[in-house]
């Protein structure tokens, strides 16, 4: 009896140690580093003592190149960054997470896309599916968070014509 | 047998005498021939029917191509023979939904499969325009469409390539069976056993293949090494090539070029037997079709639409 509640009990604290250290590595999607500007990050080098100013407000010294349109005038910095630890995004639960999972943070209102990148549908995956390195991009690769708007951009010159002297007939 | 021939000087023969001289001739020019054209050539003329070849006559064929393409390129490429691996079976996604017409594939995909780039322009990827609202019209499509900015209003684009059917009409029509399906699905054209009569052109419902009317142009420093038998090793004029899903680069596992260009993530692509592939989620999960799938050519490259 006594022994099978020891092993009971060292059954439980190993799948709790595996659940801490699981949580403390998440490999499950490894992403390339977060397109930052340069000499931005950490943002705690700058906002280090200063502290958070909680008035929704336009910013009007520093980051001004910043135009928010992502649910502007619902939503503003503080709603995703946290305004203790400037490295972190807060999560609605109060949670923190790195910038390299931004997704959770994204997926918090964009749950069908969300669940679509999990799945490998929405957003794009690059180098080896079988095995070796397989690199996922955030969905800040692709849509900057502060104007997510994907814009038009300049197509590749169309084919040659069957007329065009590029072309052999 | 009293029909005479007079030669210029004068001279008659018989039809016989004249027969003789003439086909000594032709054996004398024969030998000559034998003697000054290279060992290459005669290889590459007798190469025997691939699926006829042995090991050794294929490592054979890789070095005579390699070497080939040294001489020509002044690059070492590596040709490879690589086999369907077991268990495979690919398929490719392409969400309508995202698609912007940029034809960043198109190019990405001249690059990898070492396409001749002018005269002639060869693009296996073709990017139709198309009315929104009017997808089933594939009349009205335009390929040509050259505005500053895409996407335009009012406007779908639906890039269109070899759909790797599992039931092709492309095979069926060739004549010396220098086209077929891989157990991977892959309908794959032996360039070397190609004779140019283009009659797969003609049967693809989809505009899949196209044809090196002259020897290919393509750039030296821009020559892909890594190339496959069947897929992007630098065709010969007069042979018909077509979209792989980049056989040299899937059979090792890497994604098709065209699916890593895409700027928007449109393109998909993974083994159709594996339950948790992506292709099999998005043909279990969203709004998916074959392009005229009324043909019976069933298709392994699904349209859909993710909005």
């Amino acid at each position: 009896m006594r022994v099978l509640v020891y092993s009971f009990l060292l059954l439980f604290l190993c799948s709790t140690l595996s659940y801490v250290q699981g949580r403390n590595v998440k490999v499950e999607f490894p992403v390339p580093r977060p397109p930052l500007s340069k000499g931005i990050f950490p943002c705690s080098s700058c906002h280090e003592g200063i502290p958070a100013n909680p008035t929704k407000r336009q910013l009007k010294d520093e980051h001004i190149n910043i135009k928010l349109h992502h649910a502007e005038g619902v939503r503003w910095c503080l709603d995703c960054h946290d305004p203790t630890n400037r490295d972190k995004f807060k999560l609605a639960n109060g949670e923190l997470v790195a910038f390299t999972e931004s997704y959770l943070l994204c997926g918090q209102c964009h749950g069908t896309t969300y669940r679509d990148w999990k799945a490998g549908i929405h957003g794009k995956r690059t180098g080896y599916f079988d095995g070796g390195n397989r690199t996922y991009l955030l969905c800040v690769h692709c849509h900057d968070p502060h104007d997510p708007k994907f814009k038009p951009m300049k197509p590749e010159p169309p084919p040659y014509g069957p007329k065009n002297a590029n072309n052999v007939r | 047998m009293g029909q005479r021939t007079r030669t210029m000087s004068g001279n008659l023969y018989t039809r016989r005498t004249f027969m003789k001289i003439l086909s000594a001739g032709f054996v004398a020019g024969l030998g000559g021939i034998n003697a000054t054209c290279k060992k290459v050539i005669n290889e590459e003329f007798l190469q025997k029917y691939f699926s006829e070849m042995t090991d050794e006559e294929k490592k054979r064929v890789v070095q005579r191509l390699e070497e080939k393409y040294l001489k020509q390129y002044g690059k070492s490429t590596r040709v490879s023979f690589g086999e369907a691996k077991q268990n495979t079976l690919w398929g490719y996604g392409l969400d309508l939904s995202r698609c912007i017409g940029c034809r960043r594939c198109v190019y990405a995909c001249v690059k990898e499969n070492n396409n001749s780039r002018y005269k002639p322009q060869l693009h296996w990827i073709r990017v139709i325009r198309l009315k929104k609202g009017n997808l089933i019209s594939l009349e009205n499509a335009e390929h040509y469409y050259d505005p500053d900015k895409v996407p335009e209003e009012g406007f779908i684009y639906m890039p269109v390539q070899c759909q790797q059917c599992e039931n092709p009409p492309c095979v069926k029509v060739c004549p010396v069976h220098a086209t077929w399906k891989e157990p991977d699905g892959l309908v794959v054209v032996d360039y070397d056993w190609c004779i140019g009569c283009r009659y797969c052109m003609a049967a693809c419902p989809y505009k899949g293949r196209v044809f090196n009317w002259a020897e290919p142009n393509i750039p030296k420093e821009d020559l892909n090494t890594t190339m496959h038998y069947f897929g992007n090793r630098p065709r010969m004029k007069n042979v018909v090539d077509k979209c792989t899903f980049c056989i040299q680069r899937v059979r090792s596992g890497r994604y098709p070029a065209c699916v890593e260009a895409c700027p928007t993530g449109t393109r998909k692509f993974g083994n159709l037997l594996d339950k948790n592939s992506e292709i099999r989620y998005l043909i279990e999960n969203k709004r998916v079709f074959r392009l005229k799938e009324d043909l019976n050519t069933e298709p392994k490259f699904y349209y859909f639409f993710s909005l």
